[in-house]
């Protein structure tokens, strides 16, 4: 594909100020993400995943805020548009989906009418032409009976239900991408996988981007076609999902695949966490020098604890920062 | 959900004296300004005069009818304004706090600082008596308590799922404020106003019972208690029938407000979310 690739992120640096210091919650973030691709975000609770995000979208407040770098949607630099511009992209090029169906939907408001808001929000579409879209995108996302469903307010419908109206809303107005922050974790396992299935054919169906988070190296790589592992608020490895399974280059990520069940299980797909690999994710105001994975790495030198490795380019596509990669 | 006792006294209360405002130029015998006749001054009730009449012929049963326009009328739309006025800022300064809702938080404590009812009678006394008067000096003064409301629900609401959903689909502050938090607030705004509207039909009452609300000849309760002063001992029942409209119209409204409470309880309303 010719063009700026759909979103391009530049050493993205997050900065957390907690009113006596500021410290980088995130840095040297960078990846991009072309038309229709799939990419994942895998790292445990904490490390920047999240916020990483809600920089995307433009959505950091305090204490969080951008301390460098920059961060390109088809090649416009977005902390440089207008808060009205910043508002125009989101919702209707960018769409989100949050890891809680219970509470992402307003509780007084039928499901139909906050997927008709879309319509008349970002289409200027009239209530009339947005109650019949609503219907239809409630159809697509293959919601049994949406003329009737798009009366019932959020209590009447079960987890799975108002996930996939999480997605009706989220693709409503056909966006170039769509970040899912652990759009499943609140679910039990086998909605979790129809979710999954429905977003990944949706977004394939549609050209839909989509940024997929999660701590699940087995659900991410399931579902993207290349993966970003992050730590303590560094991307310590970025690769195609099938390389990172078969030879994971950073010790970390060598852990994490090793804590998987063998790939093509069912497990897989399932709630395995990153859990086994020894020691405790450093606490944001107390990341140790250098890389910041070298407490707990057995392959750490006197050189890791001083000064933070540099990424290094893989042959076969992809980086890792890692003094001592595989 | 079951019916209480509260909910159903007091909105029939309410529905009556909405319907007694409405129906009074069919429900009364006699013009309630004009017929007034000195042959049957202070008649005491009876199955002529119902209500008996006052010192110059007049059928209270009928002016009490009409009264009911004007206390309704002060009742409801002052509250109106008051709720506006207090959502509007209570909702706003909880949303976007900063310096705005410390305007607003000044504001508010002034307000609780001062009782409404002097607030009031110091716009009345500017403004000159009147129903339009008192209709602006009501709807001013009485607003604190939802906009108190109004802000402490923003405050809780801004981090529910729902809003930052909003605010990633791309919503506006505005569009936020009326879809998202405005529909979750309702029950105890709903509830404040009731309670204010009692209070407003007093408020009136009192201050054209001081002489700055609605203008004699045109009877409003409060006026027509003033009036009855000075015959409280030979012709009780001229202020015997206005005090006891006031007296069921205000009690209406409370216990409507307080079975209102019950039903839109954020307790019983957060157990569905
Ligand atoms: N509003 C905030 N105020 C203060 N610190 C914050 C805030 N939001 C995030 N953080 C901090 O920033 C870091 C990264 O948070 P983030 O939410 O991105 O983690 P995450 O990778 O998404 O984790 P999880 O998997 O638990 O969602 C954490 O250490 C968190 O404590
Ligand atoms: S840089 Fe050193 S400490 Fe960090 S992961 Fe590589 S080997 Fe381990
Ligand atoms: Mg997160």
């Amino acid at each position: 594909m010719t063009g700026p690739p759909l979103i391009e992120v530049e050493d993205l640096r997050i900065d957390l100020d907690d009113g006596t210091r500021r410290v980088a919650a995130a840095e040297g973030i960078s990846f991009r993400i072309d038309r229709g691709e799939t990419f994942g975000l895998v790292g445990e609770s904490g490390c920047g995943k999240s916020i990483t995000a809600l920089a995307l979208i433009g959505l950091l407040r305090q204490p969080l805020s951008i301390g460098g770098g920059v961060i390109r949607f088809e090649g416009q630099e977005i902390q440089h548009l207008s808060a009205a511009r910043q508002r125009e992209l989101r919702g209707n090029r960018i769409a989100m989906i949050f890891q809680e169906p219970m509470t992402a939907l307003n509780p007084v408001s039928p499901v139909g009418r906050q997927i008709a808001e879309m319509f008349v929000l970002h289409k200027g579409k009239s209530w009339r032409e947005a109650n019949q879209l609503a219907v239809e995108a409630l159809a697509s996302v293959r919601v049994p009976a949406p003329e009737r469903r798009v009366k019932d307010y959020p209590h009447q419908l079960s987890g799975g239900m108002r996930q996939r109206v999480m997605i009706a809303i989220a693709l409503a107005c056909g966006p170039d991408l769509l970040i899912a922050d652990e759009p499943t974790t609140a679910l039990d396992v086998t909605v979790q996988a129809e979710i999954i299935e429905l977003m990944r054919n949706l977004c394939a169906e549609r050209g839909t981007a989509i940024l997929m988070i999660s701590h699940d190296l087995g659900l991410v790589a399931n579902v993207c076609r290349r993966v970003a592992v992050m730590y303590a608020g560094r991307i310590v490895e970025e690769r195609g999902s099938a390389d990172i399974f078969r030879a994971p280059s950073h010790p970390y990520t060598q852990g994490l695949v090793a804590s998987l069940p063998r790939l093509g299980s069912r497990a897989a797909l399932g709630r395995t966490r990153l859990k086994e690999i020894a020691g405790v994710v450093p606490a944001i105001t107390n990341f140790p020098d250098g890389c910041r994975f070298n407490p707990r790495c057995a392959q750490a030198t006197d050189i890791c604890r001083v000064v933070a490795p540099p990424t290094d380019s893989l042959e076969a596509g992809g980086f890792v920062r890692c003094y001592h990669h595989a | 959900m079951k019916l209480r006792a509260n909910l159903v006294i007091g909105g029939a209360l309410f529905v009556l004296a909405i319907f007694v405002g409405l129906l009074a130029p069919w429900l009364a015998h006699t013009d309630p300004v004009m017929d007034a006749n000195l042959m049957n001054a202070e008649e005491p009730p009876s199955w002529t005069w119902w209500f008996g009449t006052d010192g110059q012929g007049r059928d209270i049963y009928s002016r009490v009818l009409y009264g009911a326009r004007v206390s309704l009328t002060v009742g409801i739309v002052s509250q109106l304004i008051n709720s506006v006025i207090g959502v509007g800022l209570g909702l706003s300064a909880g949303y976007w706090g900063g310096w705005w809702d410390d305007v607003v938080n000044a504001l508010t404590n002034l307000m609780l600082a001062i009782p409404s009812l002097i607030f009031a009678l110091a716009i009345m006394a500017v403004l000159g008596p009147g129903l339009t008067s008192l209709l602006i000096a009501l709807g001013l003064t009485n607003w604190s308590f939802t906009c108190r409301i109004a802000r402490a629900s923003a405050l809780s609401l801004k981090s529910q799922g729902y809003v930052q959903a909003a605010t990633v689909l791309g919503y506006g502050d505005l569009r936020i404020m009326i879809t998202q938090l405005l529909p979750n607030m309702l029950g105890p705004i709903i509830v404040i106003g009731t309670l204010g509207m009692g209070s407003a039909v007093l408020s009136e009452a009192a201050l054209s019972f001081l002489g700055l609300g609605v203008r004699p000849p045109y009877p409003s309760w409060g006026s027509m208690l003033s009036e009855a002063r000075d015959q409280i001992t030979t012709a009780p029942w001229l202020s015997v029938f206005p005090g006891l409209a006031i007296f069921l119209t205000v009690l209406g409204l409370n216990l409507l407000g307080d079975g209102l409470r019950d039903i839109l309880d954020p307790q019983s309303r957060s157990r569905r979310t």
